[in-house]
Order: C-alpha cells, then structure tokens, then sequence
C-alpha cells in the first residue's frame, strides 16, 4: 500500500487531497492521456488514495503500445534486408509483430541499432554512405518534432541513404474517438503535458466545447497530477467544461511555433490505425510530398504483409479505457514483461506493464490505503 | 520514450549549420539540438526529448522531475543499455553486435 511520505511534497500532497475530498460529491470518471501520468500514478498509488467517487481511466497516451502491427511487421521485414541499418528507441525491441520482434531479428543476424536521437541514425547514414539507413519514426507530438527535423537535415545536407519509416499519432482525435465512442465513461480529460509543450492548447477548445468535457493540461509529476485532478473536478461539480493548463512551467499556449512550424513543413495530417483500436480519422502524420522521397514505406516497399495480432490481448480495451489491465484473463499469466502479447505490457509507459511492475493484481482497496 | 527528460546546457555549439549543445542529465551528458529553442544559453534548463530540446523550465522544476524520473526508472530507459535491458526482458542472450558484455572474439569480427 502506498503512503503519503512517497510524495516529494507530502503536506502539500495531503492538502491537495483534501481539497479534492472536499469538493467531491458524487462519481467521476476521469481519463489519464498519457502513459507516463498512468506509471506514475500507479507508481504513487494516487488512485489509491483518491476519494472513492473518483475512477481513473487509463488512456491510449503510449506510441510503443498504438504503433499499429502492421508497421511493426513492415519494420521487421525492412531491418531484416542486409543492406540495411535498422535504428530505432530501444522501447520498441521487444513490441511484438505477427510473431517476432526486433530484439529476435537482430539475434538472427540483422544489423539493428539503438539510438538516443533521429540524428544518430542520420549521423549512421553519413558514415556508412554504402547502406541504407532506416529509423523508425514513431510517437506523439512530442516525437513528431524531432523526427522532422532529422528529415529535413537529411533533405538540406543531401543524404540519399536515410529515410523514415514513420507512424506518428496525434492525441486530439484520438480524444474525440474516445468521446464518440458509445461505451464512453470518460467525463473529463488530464491532457499529456509533453504533447501540448509542443503544440499548446489551441486544439483543446472545439473538443472541449463539443464533447462538453472539461480537459486540463497536465504534468507528471504526482503533485502535477493531483493538481490536475483537483482541477478536473471543480470543473465537473460546477457543470463546467473548460480547457485548463495546470502545467505552465512548460506549456504555453502556442506551443513551441519552431516545432510546429517544422511539422506542417515535413509531415502532412492522415488517417492513422492505432493498434488494438483500429483507425482514427486525421489521427496521425505521414510525409508530405516534398519529402516523400524520405519515406521508407516508398523506398522499399514493403507489400504482401499479413498481420496476426494475438487473439488472447484485450489491450484495445486497455488503451481506450474500458477494462483494466488485470480484467485481462492473460494478464500475469501467459502474458509477462518476458513474454508480452501486447504492447501494452512492453512498453514502461503501457498500462499492463504499469499494473504488473507495481504488483496491481486485483482492483484497488481503497479502505485499506492511508491518507493522512 | 514519449516523456521528455530535463537538462542542463553545459555548451553550446554550430555544427552542419545546426544549434547543437551539449546537455547534462543528471550526469549523462548529450549532444541536443537547439534549433526549436534558439534562445537557449549556457546554464539554462531545458526539456529534452530524443536529442532536441523542446521548452525551457526552470530550475527547480528541472531538478525535481529529474529526480521523480529517476525514481520511476525513466533515465534508465532513456539513456540506459537497451539492449541488456531487452535480453533481460526475453530471458535471452544479449545479441552479438550490441557492445557490453566484452565482446568475445567472433562478436568482434562481426561487429567490425
Ligand atoms: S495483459 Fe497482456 S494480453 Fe492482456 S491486455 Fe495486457 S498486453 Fe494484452
């Protein structure tokens, strides 16, 4: 069970507690967007020590876990060519495609790399002007920028050995899809801090307004969160349904411009399948036709894939917030960190995972915790 | 990888035309572009991710997600042997080509 002195600030981690008691009167349900919030959450056991009333859903906010099996298969089937250099983040070694992974591909002999930045990969493009370098562009906003960049420098500097397998995802429409969805319990939003760094909160209005939810944007830190909670709530009892920032030091409205001016220069706005939730219209980005020739999908082809997503993962339900990781008949069982059916439980920032490190095996005892 | 790690700039530096600068995280130093934050100096924090920097913070700011992120094992994953990390993970051996342990001498060749 978790205490309050895990808190970095546990008398204000009490205060804001309080004050979210206080204001509760009735039942709320509130998403989490992003991963990160949901590992600390669980790691703080936040939603623990939250009043009763108070559930909260865990959100689709993971691009290891959305990256659609297809592009993990096309990724497979790319980094196993032997004139290629794969690069890629080292969460994705072991994300599950129809079968194998990474991590086995390159036990096979393929010469897959990690990297800490796109401009590594670009960097192993300029050394080794005989291969093809590939990186593997996914991830939210946050990701989206940086992988642009790389794109573009590889246009400017003239490197014709790079390009990008890309799947990048956009958190709004993925919002308004939850929203939509018929089995929606969701009535407020904590947005992911680190997506609205780089695009403000100029999206979050319309949704906000339509959908008449409240959304605040939120940190990670667990005074961050609870901040946002608390926030959340006094919008929900009050009938409000407004879009907030509870996470100034880094957001500003605007967003970064630099970022967002590079991603409408180097991507374009498509629809985009998210796995285990399946299509969302203008929920993702691909190049747009001034860089296509970037495009790994284009340069190599990749035709003829077929998919075969495990039949026993619920982790669909999972990312849109409709089961909890150990509702899962799997969870635990045939499915581990060491032996994942989904992504879910690869990724650190995957609810599963989340639920299984911390040992989060049956639903929360909110008796038994101890505020105060 | 979607969260973004704070960072101290140690030095800052034009390469290919680019504002490049090293980043201290919590003694991990990086090579980070400034390019989306161009008004960045020496001293100054900034929220880093995947080798760019994104939006200045503050200091203490800065210094108390590092520490959350450190406890949540975030650096680890960020700046950490993946590779060891994965082969840990599979309950398999580390594929040859990925660096640590010492390479023995086929894993040599194959790598050079
Ligand atoms: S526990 Fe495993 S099988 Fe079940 S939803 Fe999560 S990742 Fe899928």
């Amino acid at each position: 069970m978790k205490y309050l002195d895990e808190f970095s600030d546990p008398v204000l981690a009490k205060r804001l507690f309080d004050d979210i008691r206080a204001v509760t009167t009735r039942p709320w349900s509130l998403m989490e967007v992003c991963g990160g919030q949901t590992h600390s959450i669980i790691r703080h056991g936040i939603d623990q020590l939250l009043p009763e009333e108070i559930q909260l859903i865990h959100g689709p906010g993971c691009p290891v876990c959305v990256t659609p099996l297809e592009i993990i298969d096309k990724a497979l089937e790319i980094a196993s060519r032997p004139d290629v250099i794969f690069c890629s983040f080292g969460d994705m070694l072991r994300v599950p495609g129809s079968g194998r992974d990474l991590f086995k591909v390159k036990s096979e002999g393929a010469d897959v790399r990690v990297v800490y930045s796109p401009l590594d990969a670009l960097k192993i493009a300029q050394e080794n002007p005989d291969r093809q370098v590939v990186f593997f562009g996914i991830g939210f906003e946050t990701t989206a920028p940086p992988n642009a960049m790389t794109v573009y420098q590889a246009k400017k500097l003239g490197i014709p050995n790079f390009s990008l397998l890309v799947s990048h995802v956009r958190v709004p429409p993925a919002i308004d899809a939850i929203m939509n969805s018929p089995d929606c319990r969701v009535q407020a939003f904590l947005a992911a801090g680190h997506v609205c760094t780089v695009m403000g909160t100029t999206e979050y209005p319309e949704l906000a307004e339509r959908h008449r939810v409240p959304i605040i944007v939120t940190g990670f830190e667990p005074l961050d969160i609870l901040e946002g909670i608390r926030r959340a709530v006094i919008q929900l009892e009050a009938g409000e349904h407004t879009v907030e920032n509870a996470y100034p030091r880094a957001v500003q409205p605007e967003g970064s411009p630099a970022a967002r001016a590079m991603l409408s220069d180097v991507f374009e706005v498509t629809d985009r399948a998210w796995r285990g939730i399946g299509m969302i219209p203008v929920s993702g980005w691909r190049l747009s036709p001034k860089y296509r020739e970037f495009d790994a999908e284009h340069r190599f082809s990749v035709t003829g894939i077929e998919t075969e997503e495990s039949t026993v993962c619920r982790s669909g339900e999972v990312l849109q917030g409709l089961i909890k990781p150990h509702e899962c008949a799997a969870f635990g069982k045939e499915c581990t960190p060491r032996n994942p059916l989904g992504a879910t439980m690869v990724s650190s920032e995957g609810a599963c995972a989340a639920y299984y490190l911390y040992r989060r095996l049956e639903t929360p005892d909110k008796e038994a915790s101890s505020v105060g | 990888m979607c969260l973004a790690v704070p960072g101290r700039v140690l030095e800052i530096e034009e390469r290919d035309a680019t504002r490049m600068a090293k980043v201290d995280f919590g003694g991990v130093v990086k090579d980070v572009c400034l390019e989306y934050v161009p008004d960045m100096k020496v001293g100054d924090y900034a929220i880093v991710h995947v080798g760019f920097a994104l939006q200045r913070l503050d200091e203490e700011s800065a210094k108390q997600t590092l520490e959350l992120f450190e406890n949540l094992g975030v650096l680890e994953e960020e700046f950490g042997d993946a590779w060891g990390k994965a082969a840990r993970d599979a309950g398999a051996e580390r594929p040859a080509g990925t660096g640590l342990p010492p390479l023995k001498g086929a894993e040599k060749e194959a790598r050079s």
